[in-house]
């Protein structure tokens, strides 16, 4: 942290305040710039036929009745791009031990998951790519496919890697004081129970898109990306392409939608770049749907068998897990497939004192699409880990499931402390967040409303989660491993001589308003109107160095470095106003785009003409002095690995016992993501998140056959929420503003989408325990409810 | 390209002429051969909305359509609807609601509100909620966007 010191309270704040976000004016007027919405002269389209099969060899492809194809310039397959494309390999080097076979982006010789590009027709037009794909003959030797990841690790599985002993891709073990004691001391009440997170995707609206033009005059690639994390992927692009990283501009606009899963090395994108720069001319990329469900990244898809040991007064004395994650046959680059199984050892029974503790995960290889970070990374299995054991031990021994919180979550004045895994913690407001939660949602009268509907066969459940979320990483998340991922963003602010301020971010946005938020710390910062600052980000060519967006950094680190630029270029309009006015800079303020006495808060000059003094009438200053009316800065978190959030939530169902049919009825959420920069788009991001997190516990799941075929590429067959099923949601703040910052925002991002899972898996168990039902596996689908509850039937 | 046909078309009030592959998809028609990129592709296979444009003053999907079966039609994409009446009270109700994020699905949203105004218009958000099921919204979590159109019923009657 700076010596900045910032007034948060002033009159004329906007910090805070729930500004309307102006930048959005043009979406609503169809004036989005989205990546397919562009056409480049000499343009071609790009259509990838993917492998139909989970394993095989390739025996032959044979392309000739494609290439005369009407309108069909040229088709390539793996060989074609072998010389031209360096192989990646998703590996990081402070994840110990984890391995991943290169990658090239068009399957060479071998097929590995359903959905890999084995070859890329390019056409005038997607459709006449698509008409001469079906010309295309490709001979497959099919070879037996690992799909179940419980059974990867076999012996007698096969084995997805030549060269690798097993199809385990990485492990990992925490383990923290005397886990056997606490299990084996028979004062302790144990909970066991098995829980499976089904495989989801993010389902961004819009599908992902690039387009790469090269220019071989002067050997620049520019790619149009519809992405978050523009300077990694100019990087990526450079040294897989052979190219100087100057030499390669990314620019990523209009996104729509990205939720983690704009974030990572796609094939088909580094194909695209590369027959660019064959073939020296544009080329378009948008994947369809189908082409989204089988290559987009997939996520979460494990299965955890979990205890936990209460005392009989109600104090979790240990938790152990062991945790079987499958993702697909290569770790993806550069933030590898491990990350998840990581968060989950590191976040598991966080917001909660306990003493003892011991995970494993193991990391499995299968022939399956790639599984990578999604929103909330890791978040819903660990939070669903440690508060459904400690609902279902609560419900045990016979106790309130917020009374068991109570007891359990760590005391808002304990901080700085770690976590069970040995995270560190700092500035949490749990027990706080759990109090406001309780009031706001009315909690003894849904009690007493859930047993009166009971006497009717109306079942209801009231479910809650503590959370904690990962924002604002520091170096040690990515960049310690040797990852091209900055931790650290920049913003670049300036006066322009007509008053008005330019804002330029490393930080990118997908919609959740960060070039909105940018422009209102600057604009409080430098006391001028918000409709007089213009945020530029999404460019490698123009913004400062940084790492985009993700993990829910944008506001915490790109909001930082905005408000330490704007500050800085205070200082130096107020260093050159007090030459022009001659007087003390400490006399003077700004306010309202005018230059003022500091006490009296008379007008002395509007920022426009001390601009234009300085511009265009440097005659009048004397030679001495030498304006700046631009600054930079930068920031990155140095005081932490990480920085935590904290939120409470809770979820009321109802569920039909009939149709298995669970109904959310209403949603509560606390955050306390630090200082609220502006309500009106943090509150509808965590509503969003939450309904991301309800639809990863009732609908979301990518199903497989045992064949590794996935079998729902539709949004027909794939179900995500639709506004007739989702309840309002409602949402309050605590707001604990990180010392690390002078802004002290943490990042709110993720928080629903980690928390609600959680939530709802327990309001589903409050509601069927009295019938001696519990579910365990997301999502909780119909089916799954009807089956567990004729188990318990045939049971009795 | 396969047989094409030659269509005419009033597209946001503009008389259109055009020769179409007859496979061309309504959706693709206005995007890519008039440039009208405010109607937005998710799916093309008509669950998600996000491509909703009216046909004469219908709702509808313009990736399920033909391009061939708007001759002699209208058409009104984003970029037509009106900035007056029920479009423009919406528009600045989803400003201040921040009934949108990435602005994917708003367009069609916006067709399918001003339906619902239009047609049923009562401040009814379990009316609204189903009636914009077949509008999928991967970002914000609905709700500012029923809020947004409450808003406009409720000023709608309160004049
Ligand atoms: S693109 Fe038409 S409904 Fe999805
Ligand atoms: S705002 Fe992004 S899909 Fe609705």
């Amino acid at each position: 942290m700076t010596g900045v010191k910032f007034d948060f309270d002033k009159p004329t704040k906007l910090i805070g305040q729930p500004e309307a976000r102006l930048d959005a004016k043009r979406l609503l007027h169809g004036r989005g710039r989205f990546v397919d919405d562009i056409q480049l002269p000499r343009m071609l389209h790009a259509y990838f036929i993917r492998s139909p099969i989970a394993h095989g060899k390739i025996v032959s492809i044979n392309t000739s009745g494609a290439m005369d194809a009407d309108g069909v310039v040229n088709v390539f397959t793996g060989k074609d791009l072998e010389n031209v494309v360096e192989p990646y390999v998703g590996v990081l080097s402070h994840l110990a031990g984890l391995r991943s076979p290169p990658q090239a982006p068009v399957a060479i010789d071998c097929v590995k998951w359903q959905g890999e590009p084995v070859a890329v027709v390019l056409a005038h037009s997607r459709a006449q790519a698509e008409d001469a794909a079906e010309l295309i003959e490709i001979e497959y030797d099919e070879l037996p496919a690992v799909v179940d990841m419980e059974k990867a690790l076999d012996e007698s599985c096969p084995l997805i890697h030549a060269g690798y002993d097993s199809n385990l891709a990485w492990q990992r073990t925490v383990d923290v004081g005397d886990v056997s004691s606490a299990f084996s001391n028979p004062d302790n009440f144990v909970v066991k129970k098995r829980f499976k997170f089904g495989r989801h995707t993010g389902v961004t609206l819009e599908p992902r898109t690039s387009i790469a033009e090269y220019d071989p005059s002067d050997d620049q690639l520019t790619v149009w990306y519809s992405g978050q994390a523009p300077h990694m992927m100019q990087f990526i692009f450079a040294k897989h392409l052979g190219l100087l990283e100057e030499n390669v501009r990314v620019i990523s606009q209009d996104v729509g939608g990205s939720f983690g899963i704009k974030v990572h090395t796609y094939g088909d994108e580094v194909a695209v770049a590369a027959i660019a720069k064959l073939l020296g001319r544009p080329i378009k990329f948008t994947a369809d749907r189908y082409e989204s469900f089988m290559s987009d990244i997939h996520a979460r898809d494990h299965v955890v068998d979990a205890r936990m040991a209460i005392s009989a007064s109600g104090q979790i004395v240990g938790l152990e897990f062991d945790d079987v994650t499958g993702i697909g046959p290569y770790s993806m680059y550069p933030r590898t497939s491990a990350i998840e199984a990581n968060q989950v050892l590191n976040l598991t029974g966080a917001p909660y004192v306990i003493p003892n503790y011991r995970a494993t995960s193991k990391v499995v290889f299968q022939n399956k699409n790639l599984m990578c970070q999604y929103r909330a990374v890791g978040h819903p299995i660990a939070m669903a880990i440690c508060d459904c054991l400690l609902e279902e031990a609560a419900a045990h021994i016979q106790m309130d499931p917020v009374e068991v919180r109570r007891i359990n979550l760590m005391a808002d004045n304990s901080y700085p402390r770690t976590s069970a895994s040995g995270m560190k913690l700092d500035e949490l407001s749990h027990q706080a967040a759990l109090n406001k939660l309780i009031e706001m949602m009315d909690y003894n009268s849904l009690r007493a409303d859930q047993l009166e509907q009971r006497k009717d066969g109306v079942f209801r459940g009231i479910g809650f989660v503590s959370m904690v979320e990962v924002t604002n990483p520091s170096p040690m998340f990515y960049g310690i491993g040797g990852a091209p991922i900055a931790s650290q963003d920049g913003a670049t602010v300036r006066l322009d001589a007509g008053g008005g301020i330019h804002v330029s971010s490393s930080v990118t946005e997908q919609g959740q308003g960060t070039n909105a938020i940018l422009a209102q710390i600057v604009a409080d910062v430098l006391g001028v109107d918000l409709a007089r600052v213009k945020v530029t980000t999404g460019d490698t060519k123009t913004t400062p160095y940084g790492g985009g967006t993700w993990a829910s950094r944008g506001a915490g680190i790109g909001g930082e470095a905005a408000l330490l630029a704007a500050n800085a270029l205070k200082e130096q309009i107020l260093d050159a106003a007090s030459v022009i006015l001659q007087a003390k800079p400490s006399e003077l303020d700004i306010k309202n785009g005018q230059v003022v006495d500091a006490k009296t808060f008379v007008e002395k000059m509007n920022l426009s003409d001390l601009a234009r003094t300085v511009y265009y009438r440097g005659n009048e200053l004397p030679d001495e002095a030498k304006p700046e009316l631009v600054a930079t800065r930068h920031y990155r978190v140095t005081d932490a690995p990480f920085v935590f959030t904290n939120g409470a939530m809770a979820a009321h169902v109802e569920v039909d016992i009939e149709t298995g049919f669970v109904k959310v009825l209403d949603f509560w959420a606390v955050e306390d993501c630090g200082r609220v920069i502006n309500p009106l788009l943090v509150d509808e991001q965590i509503r969003g998140g939450v309904v991301q997190g309800i639809g990863g516990a009732l609908y979301e799941e990518c199903l497989y056959s045992d064949e590794g075929q996935l079998l729902n590429t539709s949004l027909a067959d794939y179900l995500v929420p639709m506004a007739s099923e989702m309840p309002d949601i409602h949402v309050a703040h605590i707001e604990t503003p990180t010392k690390s910052s002078v802004l002290g925002a943490k990042g709110a991002g993720e928080a629903g989408t980690g928390g609600a899972p959680a939530a709802v898996m327990n309001a589903v168990n409050d509601a069927l325990r009295h019938l001696g039902v519990t579910i365990y596996q997301m999502p909780m689908t119909p089916e799954r409810i009807l089956s567990a509850l004729a188990e318990t039937k045939t049971d009795n | 390209m396969g047989q094409t046909k030659k269509i005419k078309v009033m597209v946001n009030g503009e008389r259109i002429e055009r020769d179409v592959a007859v496979r061309t998809n309504l959706s693709d028609f206005l995007r890519n051969d008039l440039g009208l990129t405010g109607t937005h592709v998710g799916c093309e296979h008509g669950v998600c909305g996000a491509c909703t444009v009216r046909v004469n003053g219908q709702t509808v999907r313009s990736c399920l359509m033909l391009a061939v079966q708007v001759d002699d039609l209208e058409v009104t994409t984003i970029e037509g609807l009106a900035d007056t009446g029920p479009v423009s009270a919406l528009r600045d109700a989803f400003l201040k609601r921040n009934a949108l994020q990435c602005g994917y699905c708003t367009p069609g949203m916006l067709a399918s509100a001003v339906e619902y105004i239009e047609k049923i218009g009562e401040p009814d958000r379990k009316k609204i909620r189903e009636h914009l099921s077949g509008n999928y919204c991967r970002c914000t979590g609905y709700q500012s966007i029923v809020d947004a159109i409450c808003d406009v019923i409720q000023v709608g009657t309160e004049k």
